[in-house]
Order: C-alpha cells, then sequence, then structure tokens
C-alpha cells in the first residue's frame, strides 16, 4: 500500500499515538524489571519496539464492534484495547485483581467488554479462532471484522492455512495480521519461511496481501484501514505482513546470541516507533512541555500499575476449583 | 528519593550471575531502555536494560564480579533533581527480596480444599408417548429441535450438507435449515475445530461433526487447548459452548486409523463434559442436553448403532441431563458397567448370566465425565463385585478410572478384584479373526463375570 499519510494526520491523534505507545513501552519495560525481582515468572514475552503496530490497528478500527485475538506476546494488544494497566499488570504477578484472576498470566488474559480475545499460548491456534470470530461476526451481522495476530514463527503452521482457506472460501471478514519482527524465538525468517514474502502467503487462497511498515504507525492505520474496509464490506480476508522488530529477547530467559548487537541497536536509534511519532509531533509544531506532561502520565499509570501488582492479594485457595465448568 | 537498581533474574531459575560489564559510568544520565550492564549465567550473557530515568550515583558493584543473587543492589541512580554525591552517601537501603516474602513463596501451597462434590442430577421419568427412530435419526432429530429452538446453534462439518452427512446423521438438515447453518467444511479438521471455537467464543452454539472421531486427533489442540482449557484461563470470563459430535470407537473392518475409543482420551480433561450414549432415546436426551449445555461436550457416537431402533420420547422437551448413569437391567450378584455400544454387548453376557443363576446389574453410564460415581459405587454396595467394559484400550481407560473409585469409596464393599474388559493392548487389525479376538466380545464378560463370582 502507498505511503501517502505523510501531512495529513492530525496533532491530537499523533498525541494520542504517542501516548498508546509509550504506554506498551513503558509497561513492558517496567514488566520486564518485576520479572528481574521475581515478581512474575514463568513466560512473559515482551512487545518493545513492535508498539506502531497494534495501536496503528486500533486506530484503523471500530473498538466497539470489531474484535482483537493474538498470540502470547499480548500485553501490547491489552494495552491497545483499552485494558486497564493495573488488570493486566496484576495478571502477571498472578494477583487476584489480574484480568484473569491470577489463573492466567501473561499469555492468557481477555475482556469481553473490550472485545479482546486473548491471549493464546499455542503458536497460530488463534488464527483458526480468529476466523471463527470473523464466522461469528458474518452469521450475526453485526458489522464487526475480527483482527486475527499471529508472529512469522505461526505463519509456518499449518492450521493458519486450513484457516485462510475456509475464510476466503466463506469471505469472512477478518483482517489477518503477520507481526513480521524477523525472528520466529531465535530463528530469523530467512531460515525458517520459503517463498517471496509474507504477504503472499494468502496469494493461493485468493486473499490480497500487503506488507507494511510496522515502524511507521501511520503507515499501519492507513494499511489497516484498507484492510478492515476491504474485510467488513463483504469482499472477505486480508493479509498483511507488518514488518516490525523486537528489541528484546523472544521471552525473558532469552539471550537472544542469534543476532548482532548492530542490528538491535541500529533499529531502536534510527527506527524507533515512538521516536518518529516523536519527529511527527514537533515537526507539527507540537511542544515538548506536552510530550513531558504525557510521559510523566504515562509513568504515573505504570507505576501505579506496579504498585497494585504488587499489593493485590493473592487467589484464595478456593479459586482453585472455579472456573472449570460453568 | 534515589532508586536502588537489583540484579536482575533473567530467566525463571536463575538465582545468581556474573556482572560481566557496565555500559554506564557515575554521573551519566540514564533513559528507559538504555542498556546499562552485561550480565552471564552458565546459560546465557544478557543485558540489562534501564527502567527508571536518572543520573547514575553509584556502582555498588564492579564489573567482573561472579555469583552476584538475583535482587542484590548494584547500582544507585538519582532521580532528576536530587544530588548525585548525596545519594552516593547512601547506604543501600534493604534488599529487595520478593522470594523471601511469605506471602509470595511459592512453596507453602495451601492444603487443596477437596473438590467440590456435586450429586448427579436425577434422571427424567417419562410416560408420554414413544415413537420407534433409530439412533441415527434421534441424533438428527435432536440437533433439529435445538436448532429451530435457538437461531445461535448450527451445525459444521466434512459433507454434513449436501452429501447429507457421511453417515446421513444430518439427513434432511440442509433443507430445512439452509446453508448458513448447515455448512459444509473443507477436510481441515483442525482448522474448523478452531474456527468453532472462535464462534462459540463470540455466543454461538456450533456443533462440530467428525466424520469419525479418530480425525479429532487433528484437532485435538483446539479441543483441550482451546475449548477446554478458556473459561479456567480467563477467570470464568470465555465460555465456549460447543459440541463435537461424531461416530467413535470401532466400526468394522477398518483398520487401526479408523477404529478407536476416545473415551478416556477426552475423560481426562478438566473443562470438557464426555458423553457416550447406547440407544436412541439417550442419544436424542444427551444430544439436547449437550447443545444446551454452556461447556465444551465431547459427543461419542458410535457408527453400529446408528441403524439401530429403539422406542424414543417424542416430547421435544424430553432432555436427559448430562453426569447421570442409569441401571438398564437390575441385579444382585455382581455390576457390569459400560458405555456406547458395549452396553448392549453387556446386556447380552447378562442374559447368559442369568440362565446360569448369575444376576448381573448393568449400568449404562451414559456420561464418561463428569462420571456418576454414586450409582457405581452405591451399585458395588449391593452387588459387592464389578466388571468394567469398553471398546478401547485398558491402559488409563474409563475401566481404570472406575476400578480407583470402587477402590477409593467402596474397598471394604469389594468380595474380589476390580476386573477390566477392554479391547487388547494392540492397534485395531484388519483381518476378520484377529479384530473379532481384538475388541471386547460377550464371552469376555461372561468370563470376567465368572472370574470376579468365583465360578
Amino acid at each position: 500500500m502507498a505511503n501517502t499519510h505523510n501531512s495529513k494526520i492530525s496533532l491530537d491523534t499523533l498525541y494520542t499515538f504517542y501516548r498508546q505507545m509509550l504506554l506498551i513501552r513503558r509497561f513492558e519495560e517496567k514488566a520486564g524489571q518485576l520479572y528481574g525481582m521475581g515478581l512474575i515468572a514463568g513466560f512473559c514475552h515482551l512487545y518493545i519496539g513492535q508498539e506502531a503496530v497494534v495501536v496503528g490497528m486500533q486506530a484503523a478500527s471500530k473498538p466497539e464492534v470489531d474484535t482483537v485475538i493474538t498470540s502470547y506476546r499480548d500485553h501490547g494488544h491489552m494495552l491497545a484495547c483499552g485494558m486497564e494497566a493495573n488488570g493486566v499488570m496484576a495478571e502477571l504477578t498472578g494477583r487476584i485483581d489480574g484480568y484473569s484472576k491470577g489463573k492466567g498470566g501473561s499469555m492468557h488474559m481477555f475482556s469481553r467488554e473490550k472485545n479482546f480475545f486473548g491471549g493464546h499460548g499455542i503458536v497460530g491456534a488463534q488464527i483458526s479462532i480468529g476466523a471463527g470470530m470473523g464466522l461469528a461476526h458474518q452469521y450475526k451481522g453485526d458489522g464487526g471484522v475480527c483482527m486475527a495476530y499471529m508472529g512469522d514463527g505461526a505463519s509456518n503452521q499449518g492450521q493458519v492455512y486450513e484457516a485462510f482457506n475456509i475464510a476466503a472460501l466463506w469471505k469472512l471478514p477478518v483482517v489477518f495480521i503477520i507481526e513480521n519482527n524477523m525472528y520466529g524465538m531465535g530463528t530469523s525468517v530467512a531460515r525458517a519461511c520459503a517463498g517471496p514474502g509474507l504477504s503472499h502467503r494468502g496469494d493461493g487462497y485468493g486473499i490480497p496481501g500487503f506488507e507494511v511498515d510496522g515502524m511507521d504507525v501511520l503507515a499501519v492505520k492507513e494499511a489497516g484501514e484498507k484492510a478492515l474496509e476491504h474485510a467488513r464490506s463483504g469482499k472477505g480476508p486480508v493479509l498483511l505482513e507488518i514488518k516490525t522488530y523486537r528489541y528484546r529477547g523472544h521471552s525473558m530467559s532469552d539471550p537472544a546470541k542469534y543476532r548482532d548487537k548492530e542490528e538491535v541497536d541500529q533499529m531502536r536509534d534510527n527506527a524507533d516507533p515512538i521516536e518518529r511519532v516523536r519527529r511527527h509531533i514537533l515537526a507539527q509544531k507540537g511542544t515538548e512541555a506536552k510530550l513531558k506532561e504525557i510521559e510523566a502520565d504515562i509513568k504515573s499509570i505504570v507505576n501505579t500499575s506496579a504498585e497494585f501488582a504488587q499489593t493485590s492479594p493473592l487467589p484464595d485457595p478456593s479459586e482453585l476449583y472455579t472456573d472449570v465448568l460453568i | 528519593m534515589s532508586i536502588q537498581i537489583l540484579m536482575p533474574a533473567l530467566s525463571p531459575t536463575m538465582t545468581q550471575g556474573k556482572l560481566t560489564k557496565w555500559h554506564v559510568a557515575v554521573g551519566d544520565a540514564v533513559k528507559s531502555g538504555q542498556v546499562m550492564a552485561e550480565i552471564e549465567t552458565d546459560k546465557a550473557t544478557m543485558e540489562v536494560e534501564a527502567v527508571d530515568e536518572g543520573i547514575i550515583a553509584k556502582l555498588l558493584v564492579t564489573a567482573g564480579t561472579p555469583d552476584v543473587p538475583v535482587n542484590t543492589p548494584i547500582a544507585l541512580l538519582a532521580e532528576e533533581g536530587e544530588d548525585v554525591a548525596i545519594v552516593a552517601a547512601e547506604a543501600p537501603t534493604a534488599v529487595c527480596t520478593p522470594q523471601a516474602d511469605a506471602s509470595l513463596t511459592p512453596y507453602c501451597i495451601p492444603a487443596a480444599p477437596a473438590a467440590p462434590v456435586t450429586s448427579a442430577p436425577a434422571l427424567p421419568s417419562y410416560d408420554g408417548p414413544t415413537s420407534t427412530v433409530t439412533v441415527r435419526e434421534a441424533l438428527r432429530d435432536a440437533m433439529a429441535e435445538e436448532m429451530r429452538r435457538d437461531k445461535d446453534v448450527f451445525l459444521m462439518g466434512e459433507e454434513v450438507a449436501q452429501y447429507q452427512g457421511a453417515y446421513k446423521v444430518s439427513q434432511g438438515l440442509l433443507d430445512e435449515f439452509g446453508p448458513k447453518r448447515i455448512m459444509d467444511t473443507p477436510i481441515t479438521e483442525h482448522g474448523f475445530a478452531g474456527i468453532g471455537v472462535g464462534a462459540a467464543f463470540l455466543g454461538l452454539k456450533p456443533i462440530v461433526e467428525f466424520m469419525t472421531f479418530n480425525f479429532s486427533m487433528q484437532a485435538i489442540d483446539q479441543i483441550i487447548n482451546s475449548a477446554a482449557k478458556t473459561l479456567y484461563m480467563s477467570g470464568g470470563q470465555m465460555g465456549c459452548p460447543i459440541v463435537f459430535r461424531g461416530p467413535n470407537g470401532a466400526a468394522s473392518r477398518v483398520g487401526a486409523q479408523h477404529s478407536q475409543c476416545f473415551a478416556s482420551w477426552y475423560a481426562h480433561c478438566p473443562g470438557l463434559k464426555v458423553v457416550s450414549p447406547y440407544d436412541a432415546a439417550s442419544a436424542k436426551g444427551l444430544l439436547k442436553a449437550a447443545i444446551r449445555d454452556p461447556n465444551p461436550v465431547i459427543f461419542l457416537e458410535h457408527e453400529l448403532m446408528y441403524g439401530r431402533s429403539f422406542e424414543v420420547p417424542t416430547d421435544p422437551d424430553f432432555v436427559i441431563p448430562i453426569g447421570k448413569a442409569r441401571i438398564v437391567r437390575e441385579g444382585t450378584d455382581v455390576t457390569i458397567t459400560a458405555f456406547s455400544i458395549m452396553v448392549g454387548k453387556a446386556l447380552e453376557a447378562a442374559e447368559i448370566l442369568a440362565s446360569e443363576g448369575i444376576q448381573a446389574e448393568v449400568i449404562d453410564l451414559m456420561t464418561i465425565r463428569p462420571l456418576d460415581t454414586q450409582t457405581i459405587v452405591e451399585s458395588v454396595m449391593k452387588t459387592n463385585r464389578i466388571v468394567s467394559v469398553e471398546e478401547g484400550w485398558p491402559f488409563a481407560g474409563v475401566g481404570s478410572e472406575i476400578s480407583a473409585v470402587v477402590m477409593e469409596q467402596a474397598f471394604d464393599y469389594l468380595d474380589a478384584p476390580v476386573h477390566r474388559v477392554a479391547s487388547v493392548d494392540v492397534p485395531l487389525p484388519y483381518a476378520a479373526n484377529l479384530e473379532q479376538l481384538a475388541l471386547p466380545q460377550v464371552e469376555h464378560i461372561v468370563n470376567a463375570v465368572k472370574a470376579v463370582t468365583y465360578r
């Protein structure tokens, strides 16, 4: 999709993007810190570097009707869907006030109210489920579209193509989003994915595919708007390959030895999605003072969530047996 | 207030590490996300990034120090406006050691509260009109009645619509309900099972037909990881009202890959209900209950039973509650438990045994999970002997579970060891004679009963 978004975005929108992306960045940094202190355990996959993807897509969507499902790298999606930082962080620490009462953890959180349907730990499983959510939108005729996110690693899973086939066959309102951060755990895309590129992975099913600069929130928003409009109008699914980068390891326990430090530094220094928005803001005569105000506000939200997540009680032992069946 | 930077744990198992290198020095301003140091464990080398912003006031651990315990303060950071020299003079305050906090330690798991025991629901009594229908028609009628009742119910699967069902179970449904609600899928069990789960997450009530349950193994990840566990993982927010149904067990001469009982596989998993009816009335009453149930239900039918006819209540509100077994033949000398096609074999065995003076009580389990242990245990208290019959393999089978339950709850009532009749512990062979030898037969049940009655 052509890059034609340069000027028409309002300063207010840019401030909103800056705020949403910075919230994810600072939240994830804090989560990493709490992990380091032993307050968060198990698997914890951070979204640092990829913030523009979900913020751009949410800006393109109709959050009141559209639904979101993703993999286990899900904290950013939850915050972008409007879930509370307190509830997400408290789930990370395994406390009763977490979104899943402490029973889900980093990879398994949900909010029907915010149309966020997880948080799934099995690579690729969320894509079939997302197609089913598209089926439900179509069946009910509610005008919604499901945004089903996956990583580049999931793009090789068999069930993803089963879902592509059915979604295209039944013209389901789904936007499939491959967040290509260049590494499926420690294996680079070049070493894992055959073919001309991930945006072509729907070609065999007639699913239109587009490559998008995922370090540019405006480009993501524009591509997202077109894709969502296509799916919403009954023409069937669209595939977006959104090229992004994660600064941190795959999970907290990943030493990231499979890539050069220079590569990470290069992305961080030259392509950072938050810096990019910051530059847009200043170019449109936004003020440093306003940015500082946003930063202070975000810092306060994140610190509050960390405090909340440490003071919320552990789930009562009786919770062990609840929520198995309705 | 200065900020202590602590030695982080970078994996679930890390307890200490070597601080190999500092990337910052006293007086440096650091920003969130900036790499401050490198640490090394026996597993890996990793970077420590700053979370808080400020100016490095003091480095407390010198580069090259080995075995620095996790959560040891390694540096002090002065916040904006603080005097670096004053901060540097501060002694490190109490080290944050959350692992030592009793409220956080995983080592003091409270004694598990007993699982809540719910008594099985009562079976409905019915003395209204009945009609003679096949199991196949009863299943179709159950789906049709529930689809008339609730517009959110739909059927999807291979050949369910235009072909009228691979085993003709969905015959006529496309005509009545149209292609929006009777949906042919491609032959992609993993994908369409996941699609069913997604539709259920948004409140629809899919019936997903597997042409046979053998193919559900393609989809078992979606059934267990997505359908069964999500309610729990979401703290009760996200139910999955879905029925996975289709023929289960051995048909006839179709070989090892198409002849398998999945009762114990699925019954192993919390979050699922597992139902396996024998006759047409229970097939209809239980399928209606399964479709109305807000939980994922595995509904195991049997191809060899589809064509058998039974009396079925004509009342569309005849529903059999999930979780209740029924005594299909009363007896005093031995209890035989069975489900699905094996109920018929158990009844045949009971006839033979009666002619030899042994009165067997036959229990049709109907639901495998939650198992109606009360009915089983009460029967054993009366008969003091039990034989379990199933078409699946013996190892970790339904009979193994029944054996454990009876041992735990009725040990003092047993006059003989529990006996299990199951399929022979091999992949099912094709040859007619070998297949016959591999599957449970009436004579096996008779012999098992004689063993436990010492006859």
